[in-house]
């Protein structure tokens, strides 16, 4: 399997990433180098092998359902790059 | 004998009887800084006002008859990307280059009660993102015992500043060796603790089931000090071990006889530097005449762990890094043509070479179409390595090899070669996946250069593995050399 500059352009859209001209060949090259190691794994049967995607004993963690002190809104907004009556502001999402 | 060479219970005589206050030590960290950190470059942000008032403070309390806390008045170095509140918190990365935490992670709380003193904030890869600090997008710290070459990584400045003689203690993080193999490469202690045993709430998620903090210290009963005074059950981090705490400084008993120690072959084989090889022969030598037996032992999926991680640390980084979009904090670009257009702007300028790359194949492995040969593949082969720990430590106390297969290379020379840089994390990547706890201490000089033992234990017994560590360093001298800077 091997990658394209197409297949880097649609990663790169899906990771919402601008890419030059100059990254995404160097991200072509680089990926397939490192995809092509990755397949090393190929050489392992797994078919019977349970995935590890946490090695502790640990599910799902609940908490009682009380009322704790929160952030104020003026702390949550000390690190927005724009703001407007109290909340985060973006661009338009609809026109 | 510097200050920061004196034990911990010297220094804590020595506040008691007032022959040194807290802010004698205070003082003495940032004239070190001074000394010292143009050429090594290990912090990015000093916290100076904070330290002297905290230093004030807790002098002010002995006067008047207070409990010293376990870390009472040692200067500390935090890697910054565990976030501090009212100190800037960057991760080394320009999409955070002013941010302002707005709370203290719970490490950053437990030293508080510990009363410890948060000297600064120190240099790391962008993220946690890399082994040899040259993609801090800042600039790169350097190896003290030669600032041509690089201190390793990503707690490169964490080590750095142990290894110059800036704090008396630093914390890292570690996801794949980033504590260990810096700690090698600068020739101090580094600890990896068992997944989970530490919180990880305020550490800026890299590969959130691997990402774990750590003390590095310049020698090991330092770091049992420094662990027990962070390790324990937070309601605030869901992956927190709730175990019982157990005393790790009365562990350091010197005695390792009947320790059963296992030495992979894996970790001995090709691509390990001669040199590297007989410091770890010396060091088991030295274990035998302590008392404890090794033998050679094989951990068969040892070669497949670099893969693995890469393709799971990414995946998770790329979904860990999704946060970063300019809406709430860090960097927002200019002009954007609409909001999917000013999250790519913010990311594609506030992102570094090697986070973008990662981000890239993390993407791309849990892509659809690609998430069963690339992410679910790396978890099954996850689930082989780690069982190759389990089988080990069915006959064995501990294993031990090298914490990296060479010194410390020059600043420059691994750039462009991604594959290269992540091969240096062999022997500490497989630890890193199996979750289980893992030392690195000096154990011998090649061309100047320091090298590091790996010490790994089984999960949840560092008292184990801080002894065996304890034992060995106090029948050696290596710990006590120190570069001249």
């Amino acid at each position: 399997m091997s990658i394209t500059i197409k297949d880097v352009e649609h990663v790169a859209n899906l990771a919402r990433l601008e890419l030059s001209e100059q990254e995404k060949e160097q991200f072509n090259g680089q990926l397939n180098a490192i995809l092509k190691y990755a397949e090393k794994l190929n050489e392992l049967h797994t078919d019977d092998v349970e995935p590890t995607s946490h090695v502790l004993p640990v599910y799902n963690v609940m908490r009682d359902d009380v009322i704790k002190p929160s952030v104020s809104n003026e702390t949550a907004l000390r690190n927005a790059p724009d703001e407007d009556d109290g909340q985060f502001k973006v661009p338009a999402v609809l026109e | 004998m510097a200050l920061f060479d004196l034990r911990l219970q010297d220094v804590h005589s020595k506040l008691r009887t007032k022959e040194l206050s807290a802010l004698d030590l205070v003082e003495s960290s940032y004239a070190q800084i001074a000394k010292t950190d143009e050429s090594v470059k290990a912090f990015l942000t000093l916290n100076e006002e904070g330290a002297r008032k905290a230093a004030a403070e807790l002098d002010g309390a002995l006067q008047a008859g207070g409990e010293q806390g376990l870390l009472f008045g040692l200067p500390a170095g935090i890697k910054d990307n565990i976030v501090t509140e009212g100190i800037t918190t960057t991760c080394a990365s320009q999409f955070l280059r002013n941010y302002d935490p707005i709370y203290d992670a719970s490490v950053v709380k437990k030293l508080k009660s510990a009363q410890s003193i948060t000297i600064g904030k120190l240099n790391l890869d962008e993220f946690a993102m890399g082994g040899s600090n040259e993609n801090s997008s800042f600039f790169p710290t350097r190896n003290p015992w030669n600032t041509d070459y690089v201190p390793g990584g990503s707690s490169g400045g964490s080590a750095a500043s142990v290894a110059a003689g800036q704090v008396y203690f630093s914390l890292g993080s570690d996801t794949g060796g980033s504590i260990r193999q810096p700690a090698a490469y600068c020739g101090i202690v580094g600890l990896k603790p068992t997944y989970g045993l530490v919180s990880r709430f305020g550490l800026v998620a890299f590969a959130s089931s691997l990402d774990q903090i750590g003390p590095l210290t310049k020698n090991v009963e330092d770091s049992a000090y420094v662990l027990q005074a962070i390790a324990g059950y937070d309601p605030s981090d869901s992956t927190s071990a709730n175990v019982e705490i157990p005393d790790y400084v009365s562990a350091l008993s010197g005695d390792v006889k009947g320790l059963r120690i296992g030495v992979p072959k894996e970790y001995m084989g090709a691509g390990i530097d001669p040199a590297v090889k007989e410091a770890v022969l010396a060091a088991l030598k030295q274990f035998e005449s302590l008392g404890a037996t090794w033998e050679e032992v094989s951990m068969p999926h040892t070669e497949y762990a670099v893969a693995t991680y890469y393709l799971l640390a990414s995946s998770e980084a790329s979904s860990n890094l999704a946060r970063f979009d300019g809406v709430r904090y860090g960097v927002r670009a200019e002009n954007p043509d609409n909001l999917i257009d000013l999250y790519r702007k913010s990311r594609s300028q506030g992102f570094g070479p090697e986070v973008k790359r990662r981000i890239m194949l993390g993407t791309y492995a849990l892509s659809s179409g690609y998430y069963d040969a690339y992410y679910l593949k790396a978890q099954k082969v996850r689930t082989l390595i780690k069982q190759d720990f389990d089988n080990v430590f069915k006959d064995f106390d501990l294993i031990i090899g090298p914490t990296a297969p060479t010194t410390a290379f020059r600043i420059g020379e691994q750039v462009g070669d991604p594959l290269t840089m992540y091969l240096n994390d062999i022997c500490t990547i497989p630890v890193s996946l199996a979750g289980v706890p893992a030392i690195s201490v000096p154990c011998g000089f090649a061309d100047g250069m320091p090298i590091g033992l790996q010490i790994i234990g089984k999960a949840f017994d560092e008292r184990t593995v801080l002894r065996a560590a304890h034992a060995y360093e106090q029948h050696t001298e290596h710990h006590k050399q120190r570069p001249q800077l």
